[in-house]
């Protein structure tokens, strides 16, 4: 369904809704999975965003995301600099990723304290994004909704943790999507909620033993 | 929203209101949002438009490549044959909004950025001729919108699709509906309007530079805003267009399905393939790279 509000609007930093706006919500989305502002960024560009990403402000838009400005914000303009002030060291390549990729994709890697993460998204358009790998797993993540994140080892029962924590708490679930490079190793759990988790429900998901990382990423668009 | 003009129109004369009134219900009708967070959103959209022509007519932006900027300010002391008139008005506050976002400044895509300026530029060009309330230029946005809405469904937003015509020529479409709307026309105005006006860029190829959102795009939505005023003015002169609107919104379609990939969007077309289109852009291509060389931190 179209809404008024998907043709008159977004309010965005020109100069493209996808070369701009939607970096800049990638950018976001990965600075969400090191929980706040990272060190050390590696920026790679595929495609579009390697052939004009400059001239459309694609690598300061993502800059900007890393650094927690949303589309609109007009401080990504100047995100180069920023960054350089706020202590993240960024270094961009362009790049040809293997396998099948949107023209508008740019994988990125977090260093922050021992945390390191990589992440890789697509711009499709209207600033619309697609995550499409967390860390090597396969993943399909919109950020239109506040989303959770975590690895956990893969064994039975860890679905039924987590939803019996969730509704405990009230919070709804919109879609869940868990996926693993092999069995028996470790999966990748997306749950993309109707509103922001709970903090009693993130701290019982944490708990739970086979659970490595998790982080709560709020909605980016 | 509805997925065809002619059926919202109809509905609109059935209940004796305009298409941005009919627009404003149907959007809470359908749920999503009350009628004061939609009322919110576009007034904050008029504001961010406002700002943006503000911002942009000065002349003092150069887009990131440098290739555009300072144009609109031009169009401040126009000394042609229609200075002083709306005409030079929604031509000078679309470029200054083209303008603003080509150097990264805010706008409000819409439909898109690249053809952000056109809906401002005629609405507040308009405005400045005539005694118009926020209320009005909101429900004019809300008529722009649900003429997109139409566009979107039935044709195609996206330069890449659907070249040019789908971005300058869906702009202007609306932009032509909103004017409308504002100047107190009728919703069968409207249609024609959006009829006369898109008939005019059917075929519109999107042909960028370097593939930046600069050269042709600064000037393309100046001449959007021309577009749209002259389906204005024809069909509150009582022209009517042959060609049903939606009809007109299917060929855009049609046209776009068909048009080569080189004039969509992916500078190996048009304008951007001339051979100064080909010079100008690898100069700046090479000067932003040598730019954004000493900018970047290296590991």
């Amino acid at each position: 369904m179209v809404s008024l509000l998907d043709i008159i609007g977004p309010v965005m930093v020109g100069p493209s809704s996808s070369h701009t706006a939607g970096a800049c919500r990638i950018g976001l989305f990965a600075r969400g999975l090191v929980d706040g502002n990272p060190e050390r960024a590696k920026v790679e560009l595929h495609g579009s965003f390697a052939r004009t990403g400059t001239g459309h402000g694609t690598d300061r838009a993502i800059v900007g995301g890393l650094l927690g400005f949303y589309p609109d914000d007009e401080r990504l303009r100047a995100s180069l600099d920023l960054a350089a002030a706020a202590g993240l060291e960024v270094s961009f390549a362009n790049v040809r990723l293997r396998g099948e990729h949107h023209p508008n994709t740019a994988r990125i890697t977090l260093w922050r304290g021992s945390q390191e993460v990589a992440v890789t998204g697509s711009s499709l358009g209207a600033g619309r994004i697609l995550v499409t790998a967390i860390d090597g797993f396969p993943v399909e993540v919109t950020g239109a909704f506040p989303t959770l994140v975590f690895v956990a080892q893969d064994v039975p029962g860890i679905v039924a943790g987590v939803s019996t924590a969730l509704a405990r708490q009230g919070d709804n679930i919109a879609t869940m999507r868990v996926s693993r490079r092999q069995k028996g190793g470790e999966a990748i759990h997306i749950y993309e909620l109707d509103q922001a988790i709970s903090a009693p429900a993130l701290e019982a998901i944490r708990a739970l033993p086979a659970v490595r990382m998790i982080r709560a990423i709020p909605r980016i668009a | 929203m509805f997925e065809s003009l002619g059926d919202a129109v109809e509905r609109a004369e059935a209940l004796a209101i305009s298409l941005g009134e009919l627009a404003l219900r149907t959007e809470v009708e359908e749920g999503l949002r009350t009628r004061e967070e939609v009322e919110a959103a576009l007034a904050r959209a008029l504001e961010v438009m406002r700002n943006a022509v503000e911002r942009g007519l000065p002349g003092d932006l150069r887009s990131v490549s440098g290739l555009v900027g300072g144009d609109a300010a031009r169009l401040t002391h126009p000394v042609g044959p229609l200075a002083g008139t709306v005409f030079t008005d929604v031509i000078a506050s679309a470029l200054a909004v083209q303008e603003v976002n080509a150097a990264m400044g805010v706008i409000v895509a819409a439909p898109t950025a690249g053809g952000a300026g056109v809906l401002p530029g005629v609405l507040l060009g308009l405005a400045k001729h005539r005694s118009t309330t926020d209320a009005d230029l909101i429900r004019a946005l809300a008529t722009a919108g649900l003429v997109g809405a139409v566009v979107a469904v039935r044709a195609s937003l996206s330069g890449a699709e659907g070249g040019c015509q789908a971005e300058t020529g869906a702009a202007a479409g609306m932009a032509a509906a909103a004017g409308i709307e504002l100047l107190g026309g009728t919703p069968t105005e409207a249609a024609h309007a959006v009829a006369l006006t898109m008939q005019g860029t059917l075929g519109l190829v999107c042909d960028p530079l370097g593939g930046l959102v600069e050269v042709p795009c600064v000037y393309r939505n100046a001449t959007g805003g021309a577009m749209a005023l002259a389906g204005i003015e024809m069909s509150l002169a009582g022209v009517r267009f042959p060609i049903p609107v939606d009809e007109v919104i299917d060929t855009m379609g049609e046209i776009g399905r068909s048009m080569d990939v080189r004039y969509r969007e992916t500078a190996g077309g048009g304008l951007a393939a001339t051979p100064t289109g080909r010079r100008l852009a690898k100069e700046r291509l090479v000067q932003l790279k040598g730019k954004g060389g000493n900018q970047r931190p290296q590991q």
